[in-house]
């Protein structure tokens, strides 16, 4: 570390431990997923095409981009069993979706990742905020998506109950291409009617998980009746779902919050992720950084990566712009390299996460005018 | 660089979210604008109150008196802006950077805005029908003919998401400060200049400052002003007006649909017209709503035609600081790309003739924006699509129609201008409901009377005209 290196940077002997694993990690899953005794239909057909044999050739990750790009489409549509690991097989099985408002939405099938990835969450969550045993509100979108089910195992694995309301992000988006706007005021109104209602009704509830979006109208809604979400009891807030920005997490921090968590109590630590990958955790936001945002993923079952826009094999310099590229690696679901459909800057490696992080995440500059964000 | 903050109810906000504000010729950055968020300004609505409260605490006659003031500081004086200070040349420049208007039109378009401030208490007294503004002020007051009249306020603040190329339509939201309403207002991203201009010159001639929020921001800022304010206007296309169409709380201001309307009996004398058709397509390059783009009448059109494009076919673009410049820039090149194909089209249908074809290429584009040079057009019926066509650059169809069928064919007029002597046929556009601007005589569409209302009258939208009975009261006196 040198005099200007921010404390909280990792230091040379943990990145070099974190990289191993990566490495290890990598090896063991390729093997796991297109070996014929345990690897998906999906990919051991996939192995047919390849030019090269992923059980001799990828020894450490960087071997991972002799793989063509992950395309999303191939989540599109059946038969979901093809994704289903034989050495999983007769497990009971979920089924994820993302997308969907008109077409076919992308399926994940899921066993037990998400309990994975939200059990290792919880262990980054300060018990200060989020104490141990206390009640839980999940407000967003349920359904076919991952949400609810895994901000209820988070709860339950940290003792506590979680109430559930839900919002349909498929007709949000409906509503806003309708331009029925007075529809998706009652439509929200609706859901922050719910929460506050369980809020109020002495369950002691203390954390939850909600969007941005929701968080700023559970705000309003709880100033109509003179009160707020510090005053509430809420003392840990986990958000995700929507782009985050450094000047909205300071506008929440400061003006819906209470101000800092050492002032006002309540703490709110933002999160990056989608039902392909884990969850990515981040640094803690504070006004000392003006509130960057910036996000590491689980390594070794996930890894980000800010490539070059034009050269995806690439990684960008840090400090640097480019479109994010993500890898899943669990025994259930093999992604080698998927490109978001967003960008953002590369980060260094924290001491908490000794690995490459992005901040600064926003949609991907070529599709930003044709993506609705932030609907909910 | 010229730093914009947001203001919150008269305080800047250094928002760690920018949005950068470039030359459109030269790429050249202007001025960075901190941004906010709708949730942001959906907690300030809360104390939206303290705006009027703020207001009403300074007598009307003061108040006017201070605006008059601050058109003066707007129109000569440098302004504290953002994080620096403007001079008044400054302003023009950096108006026309951002929008691609002509400097001289940006210069227009300031003294119009100065003019209905100066103007401000005639303007009232003609919106109000001379009623005496301390009846707004406190609610309620005596008429003058030994009649009680109360107008109630309908909202402590105005909200307006405000457009981006065009700086003439602030004239609409100025007069709401005297009548002791707050504003929201939205700037467009590429025109925050006159808004924020204008709030330093209220602010400096003494207006309380927590009387103004200016919040630059994405969709969800606009959306949240017109959900949140009890009264709003709005700059947008047919499309907004349309969705807003009907709702009491909302003023949609979109196309003009503007037109001038050539009488039978002064149709063979055209050419003493050619002037006031030129100027009302032309003026501030065709970009109002006030503009003309529709000439109807039921012979000569082609020769109308022929003449117009004479006339204006052959306007060069000149820079935007050339006295004589005469076109607005498409600072979004694509916009001018786009707007030409959908002329293309409408060019595409049988009976419409292109008068300006023989006077060169009609889109230009350069590096970093685009040009369309004026249009004429024929259509040979009200039945092509052309004739209820409206575009941001100095375009007009000529359309030939018998003047019979003339008012129930022309579809929404904003502006009606009627070359007519014609008692009977006066008498029907007078009627003719779709028309809300009606000049019946030789008056260019561009050239508004401020002591007129536009699109509704201000004070109806603001206040609500209500039943007020005061009786005597007696209160017995308490024995100590």
């Amino acid at each position: 570390m040198t005099a200007s290196s921010p404390a909280w940077l990792a230091t040379t002997e943990q990145i070099a431990t974190a990289k191993q694993s990566l490495d290890q990690h990598a090896y063991e899953s390729v093997q796991w997923h297109f070996h014929d005794s345990t690897g998906s239909p999906f990919w051991l057909e996939k192995k047919k095409e390849l030019k090269f044999d992923p059980l001799k050739e990828v020894k450490v990750f960087d071997d991972l981009k002799k793989f063509p790009e992950f395309e999303d489409e191939w989540l599109r549509g059946g038969p979901i069993n093809r994704w289903i690991p034989k050495g999983l097989l007769g497990k009971p099985t979920y089924v994820f979706e993302t997308g969907g408002t008109t077409g076919i939405p992308k399926s994940r099938m899921v066993i037990d990742d998400f309990r994975i990835d939200y059990e290792l969450f919880s262990h980054t969550l300060p018990d200060e905020y989020f104490p141990k045993g206390s009640n839980w509100l999940m407000l967003g979108p349920s359904g076919p998506r991952r949400l609810r089910l895994a901000i209820e195992h988070l709860c339950q694995y940290r003792g506590g109950i979680c109430f559930c309301i839900d919002l349909d992000p498929r007709w949000v988006v409906k509503l806003i291409k309708k331009g029925w706007m007075e529809h998706l005021e009652e439509y929200k109104r609706h859901c922050i009617d719910q929460a506050i209602t369980i809020l109020t009704a002495n369950h002691d509830i203390k954390c939850m998980f909600t969007t941005p979006k929701l968080l700023e109208s559970l705000a309003a809604g709880l100033a109509e009746k003179d009160t707020s979400i510090q005053e509430i009891g809420i003392t840990g807030i986990f958000s995700g779902g929507t782009e985050f920005t450094p000047q909205w997490t300071r506008f929440c921090v400061e003006e819906l919050l209470g101000g800092p968590a050492e002032e006002s109590g309540v703490y709110m630590t933002p999160t990056y992720g989608n039902t392909l990958m884990g969850l990515a955790c981040s640094r803690p936001v504070i006004l000392e950084e003006d509130y960057t945002i910036a996000y590491y993923a689980p390594q070794p079952r996930a890894v980000v990566e800010v490539v070059d826009f034009d050269d995806h094999t690439k990684v960008v310099g840090y400090g640097e712009t480019g479109r994010v590229k993500l890898y899943t690696m669990t025994k259930e679901f093999f992604v080698p390299g998927f490109l978001e459909r967003d960008e953002g800057e590369r980060e260094m490696p924290y001491t908490k996460y000794p690995w490459d992080g992005v901040s600064g995440v926003r949609p991907y500059r070529a599709f930003a005018s044709s993506t609705t964000v932030g609907v909910y | 660089m010229l730093t914009i903050n947001p203001i919150r109810w008269g305080k800047q906000y250094k928002s760690l979210d920018f949005q950068e504000v470039f030359h459109f010729d030269t790429g050249e950055p202007i001025a960075k604008i901190g941004q906010v968020n709708g949730g942001m300004v959906e907690m300030d609505m809360r104390k939206a109150a303290n705006a009027r409260k703020a207001l009403r605490s300074i007598p009307t006659p003061e108040l006017i008196a201070r605006c008059k003031r601050a058109a003066h500081l707007f129109e000569h004086e440098t302004l504290p802006l953002g994080d620096g200070q403007q001079t008044v040349d400054e302003f023009i420049h950096q108006q026309s950077a951002s929008t691609g208007l002509p400097e001289h039109m940006c210069r227009n378009n300031m003294q119009k805005n100065c003019f209905v401030l100066s103007n401000i208490d005639t303007i009232l007294d003609a919106l109000t029908r001379g009623l005496a503004l301390d009846i707004f002020s406190k609610g309620y007051g005596e008429e003058g003919r030994n009649v009680t009249v109360s107008y109630q306020c309908q909202t402590p603040v105005l909200g307006a998401v405000l457009p981006n190329n065009s700086p003439g339509v602030h004239t609409l939201w100025l007069p709401a400060v005297p009548l002791q309403v707050g504003l929201v207002l939205k700037p467009g991203s590429q025109e925050p200049w006159t808004p924020y201009r204008m709030i330093s010159a209220y602010i400096e001639a003494g207006i309380p400052a927590e009387a103004f929020c200016l919040y630059p921001g994405g969709h969800d800022v606009g959306s949240t002003i017109m959900n949140k304010c009890s009264r709003s206007m709005i700059f947008g296309s047919a499309h907004t007006v349309e969705q807003y169409s009907g709702n009491p709380r909302v003023q949609a201001h979109g196309p003009g649909f503007s037109k001038i309307l050539i009488g039978d009996d002064v149709v063979d004398h055209w050419e003493d017209y050619l002037d006031l058709m030129v100027e009302s397509v032309l003026s501030n390059s065709g970009r109002s709503c006030i503009n003309c783009s529709g000439i109807w009448a039921s012979r000569h059109t082609k020769a109308i035609g022929e003449a117009l494009a004479a006339r204006m076919g052959a306007i060069e673009i000149l820079p935007p600081t050339d006295p004589k410049a005469a076109l607005a820039a498409f600072t979004n090149p694509q916009m001018a790309k786009g707007t030409f194909a959908m002329v293309q089209q409408d060019l595409a249908e049988a009976g419409v003739t292109d008068m300006t074809a023989s006077f060169g290429e009609r889109l230009v584009e350069r590096e970093r924006s685009a040009y369309l040079r004026p249009m004429v057009v024929t259509a040979d019926s009200p039945q092509r699509g052309v004739a209820m066509k409206e575009y941001m650059f100095p375009f007009v169809s000529v359309v030939q129609c018998s003047q019979k069928d003339m008012i129930k064919s022309i579809g929404p007029t904003l502006v009606g201008t009627a070359l007519t002597a014609d008692e009977a046929w006066i008498d029907d556009l007078t009627n003719a409901t779709h028309i809300d601007r009606l000049n019946i005589g030789p008056m260019p569409t561009s050239r508004l009377n401020w002591l007129q209302p536009h699109e509704g009258n201000l004070i109806d939208f603001l206040f609500r005209s209500r039943a007020y009975q005061i009786v005597p009261m007696r209160v017995p006196q308490t024995v100590g």
